[in-house]
């Protein structure tokens, strides 16, 4: 496999710029005899749907929820990043461009990172003109805040509902576009399968979850923004429905898997509290702006944090990073929660816990001022833990939450399979291996606003595309695949359901391939998920036929699609033998603890390519280039 | 503790339901309400029998998808609450609890709990948006707006969509939705240019999609999880009327051309 990044050199300011020009166009009077598909429908898959009808296209759109407002980028709460340099503070689209290379430690393409943060100030116009609430000052002009260990003033916000907000924004230009009869949209529809004609991607098939018939759309490019794959974990922040399968169909077909070990972990999110529970709430970074984290000196400390005097707390962020303090990056604060917990100095009834406390900040400036800023996520915490954060500290703990890696792409966000394109999360992109806070969002908005309204046409008006219709045999043998997969699953009628093993598998990965990684516990993983895959497709019990909705079957679809790609992350968190942002490598660490990055023999993209059902997957390498931003140890002290 | 659950019971939009009943047995107090409802399906499968169907999907409150009539009320006894976020300390050891899918003409059932809510993404398709095509717009700072204005927008914005307010109403009217788009976007500068046109064009197609007339028994804002007021639907009786005196009922042979 060649991986070739069409990454431009020369200056990086320009780089853009110079692409945009050298991009082919398609003829206004042509865009609409193309048909593009969408699959996902939040902020990348909303904005570039929406986008793109705009421009002429004839789009399709799909999403498995039953109205695309629901995508699950409508959780995100703390805000988008933009380098509008609005507080006068020394921002600039070179210090977002720095701070997001560093942040990612060095482990992403400069020149899309460049470009992200150049369009992150027409994305701040864009969702402004299109009605947008974001915070303001009483003078009218837009709010901004600082966020996740940024030093100026850059993160714009909408209270606590940034996604829902920017979302809906997408939402409605999409629904307007719905309404013109540019994009027709497909709710309550699954992709299960990608097809290939002479190499490029010219279609899908889908599973109505309505009446469980399985179709299939043809086009002439095929756009996946179906998300992270956080829920390989079963506990994370992602909504229950997030899932892999779309990447995970199309990698099967050819699309490369890049970095799949980069999984974020968030450090704020409410603890688990039983067997029973469903996913993890995410309290916003934000709360980290004001709130000091702090566990017992003392190992096995049970007295209520409020009868714990002062001396005998450990506020160890401040005692670590004395400069960043509370704000360390995200993937450091997590692992010293868990490294603090680890030692028994956890807190709550699992003890797997720490202490996110605002008494200090509510003597400093009331509480007024704090319900002014945190007022409903306090809220949030009270109605699940029935605990009052005003009176008691908040007890946070790590959840899986963001996944940096995903399909490979190159600069203009085309995969390895001519004709899929993958954009927003569901991309390997920008973040490296650690997203930084409120730059989810600004990734999303970019590709699908910005970035791939302009590259799609280049590709469109050289791909030399002849006509295609479903009954070419593509298509007719995905869907029998689709069919066979279908029928497997409810024709095992075994004996555990499927939870049971979405459960067992994510455990595993949890303590295997979460927040800190060692060789024998990856070869222990590595060694169980086949166990338990086999031992799904001979147990599983799926109630119910194809011919209906069917959330059973569903879930079990994309279980067994997360028990294969599991193993991938296994696999590559295996060969990364060094430590870099979110994934730490406990054997490689600097004498204080810190994550050991290994530039010589890691500075590159792992691409993987699949090679059949049986085979080791293998590995492409695509080096890293850092003519810009110095290499260095990324450090929060 | 142990409760006895009601649940409504429907296999497609065509058969009949009726409600069945089954035992939820040591359920934990800090479990939410559709962890509960995981449980009990974990034993329906486990036992041979089909699962409840339900509609979630964040479990935090945002995405609108649950929703669910718990002893007759849209999202269950805790106010501003949705059903993902209800938690089981709410309820009693031995309490009986009924539980239903939303009832609305607009919102056709689909299977036990889960319903067609389509309607509310047309009412938004017929003019809940601001016409702007990527890329031309101007700085954003270039268009100054007052907090109070931002604020009293974010208020309405906060609508997830979720349709409780229609299950609430006695007439089953979507007004607080489509008054909460309204407000939200006739409270901005940005959203002046087609204010008029705005009202007009999603109350008719509330109409169209048969929700019923707003006759302000204020059930609606008392279900609401974001708490929004039935201020909206004052706004959005004010714009449309004046939108009709200006001449903007006009607008409705255009709108219904191109849609």
């Amino acid at each position: 496999m060649q991986l070739d990044s069409k990454s431009p050199t020369g200056p990086i300011e320009t780089r853009w710029d110079r692409q945009r020009f050298n991009l082919k166009l398609v003829n206004p009077a042509n865009k609409r005899k193309h048909t593009i598909i969408v699959v996902g429908s939040g902020l990348a898959g909303g904005s570039a749907a929406a986008t793109l009808a705009e421009l002429g296209y004839n789009v399709k759109c799909f999403c498995f929820q039953d109205s695309p407002r629901r995508a699950h980028s409508i959780a995100a709460q703390g805000g988008i990043n933009a380098a509008k340099n609005y507080q006068n503070d020394g921002d600039s689209v070179y210090r977002l461009f720095y701070d997001t290379v560093k942040g990612g430690d060095y482990r992403s393409r400069e020149a899309n990172v460049y470009r992200l943060a150049q369009v992150s100030v027409n994305i701040i116009d864009q969702c402004v003109a299109q009605g947008v609430p974001f915070a303001r000052e009483y003078g009218g002009l837009l709010a901004n805040r600082s966020f996740g260990g940024a030093l100026v003033s850059r993160t714009f916000y909408a209270r606590g509902q940034t996604g829902q907000q920017l979302l809906l924004g997408a939402y409605q230009a999409l629904e307007k576009q719905i309404a013109r009869g540019a994009v027709t949209m497909y709710p309550r529809t699954e992709m299960l399968d990608l097809v290939l004609i002479n190499g490029q991607a010219r279609g899908i098939v889908v599973r109505n979850l309505l009446t469980g018939k399985v179709e299939s759309h043809p086009a002439d490019a095929v756009i996946l923004a179906t998300g992270g794959y956080s829920n390989v974990f079963y506990l994370s922040t992602n909504a229950r429905g997030s899932n892999a399968t779309a990447i995970w169909r199309a990698h099967k077909r050819g699309a490369a898997f890049a970095n799949p070990c980069y999984t974020q972990i968030h450090p704020t999110c409410i603890p688990v509290s039983g067997d029973y529970q469903s996913k993890l709430t995410l309290m916003s970074e934000s709360l980290r702006n004001d709130g000091r984290v702090w566990v017992p000196k003392q190992k096995g400390d049970r007295r209520p944090p409020n009868n714990i005097p002062e001396s005998e707390r450990d506020y160890y962020l401040e005692r670590k990073y004395p400069s960043f303090g509370n704000l360390a990056a995200r993937d450091v604060t997590s692992r010293a929660a868990k490294e603090v917990c680890d030692e028994g100095r956890g807190v709550g009834e699992t003890g797997r816990g720490v202490y996110l406390d605002f008494a200090d900040a509510i003597r400093r400036l009331g509480e007024k001022t704090i319900a002014e800023r945190y007022g409903n996520l306090f809220e949030m915490y009270e109605r699940i833990t029935d605990e009052n954060p005003y009176k008691v500290p908040m007890r946070i703990y790590p959840a899986p939450h963001y996944t940096m890696g995903g399909l490979w792409v190159d600069y203009n966000l085309m995969t390895t399979v001519p004709g899929l394109y993958a954009l927003g999360e569901a991309n390997f992109s920008d973040h490296g291996a650690n997203r930084l806070g409120a730059s989810a969002l600004m990734q999303g908005l970019a590709d699908g606003y910005f970035v791939i309204p302009y590259t799609l046409g280049d590709y469109l008006s050289q791909a030399g595309l002849h006509a295609v219709n479903t009954d070419m045999p593509e298509f007719k043998e995905a869907e029998r695949a689709v069919a066979e997969r279908t029928s497997k699953l409810l024709g095992v009628s075994g004996k555990r359901t499927v939870d049971s093993f979405h459960r067992e598998l994510g455990h595993l990965m949890w303590d295997k391939c979460g927040m800190a990684r060692n060789d024998a516990g990856l070869r222990e993983a590595l060694g169980k998920i086949p166990q338990i895959r086999e031992e799904f497709h001979a147990n599983v019990n799926v109630p119910g036929s194809d011919a209906e909705l069917n959330q059973g079957l569903e879930k079990a679809g994309r279980v067994s699609d997360f028990l294969e790609l599991a193993e991938l992350m296994c696999v590559d968190a295996l060969h990364r033998t060094e430590s870099c942002g979110g994934h730490f490598r406990e054997e490689s660490q600097t004498p204080d603890g810190e994550a050991l990055r290994d530039d010589e023999h890691f500075a590159y993209v792992a691409a993987w390519e699949y090679a059949g059902p049986n085979a080791a997957p293998i590995l492409n390498k695509e080096p890293l280039e850092f003519e810009n931003v110095k290499l260095s140890q990324r450090s929060y002290k | 503790m142990d409760l006895t659950l009601h649940v409504w019971r429907q296999a497609s939009p065509d058969t009949e339901g009726k409600l069945e009943t089954y035992e939820a047995k040591g359920v934990s107090p800090d479990m939410s309400f559709l962890e509960m409802l995981d449980v009990v399906n974990e034993k329906l499968i486990t036992d041979g029998n089909r699962p409840i169907a339900f509609d979630h999907d964040c479990r935090e409150g945002i995405c609108g998808s649950c929703g669910m009539m718990i002893n007759g009320v849209a999202h269950g006894p805790m106010k501003a609450t949705a059903t993902c976020q209800l938690h089981m300390r709410s309820f009693q050891d031995g309490d009986e609890i009924v539980i239903e899918p939303w009832r609305a003409r607009a919102f056709p059932v689909i299977k036990d709990l889960v319903v067609n809510r389509s309607a509310l993404d047309r009412v938004i398709q017929a003019g809940g948006y601001i016409t702007i095509n990527t890329g031309g717009a101007q700085d954003a700072n270039d268009i100054p707006v007052a907090k109070t204005l931002a604020d009293e927008a974010m208020d309405a914005a906060a609508c997830i969509g979720c349709g409780a307010c229609v299950a609430a109403c006695p007439n089953a009217s979507a007004s607080l939705f489509t008054g909460a788009k309204i407000t939200h976007l006739g409270r901005l500068p940005q959203g002046q240019p087609e204010r008029d046109r705005r009202a007009v064009a999603m109350v008719d197609q509330m109409d169209l999609e048969g929700f019923g007339n707003c006759t302000i028994f204020g059930e609606c804002q008392e279900a609401c999880p974001k708490e929004i007021s039935i201020d909206v639907i004052m706004q959005m009786n004010r714009d449309y009327v004046k939108a009709m005196a200006r001449g903007a009922g006009g607008e409705r042979a255009t709108r219904t051309g191109g849609a």
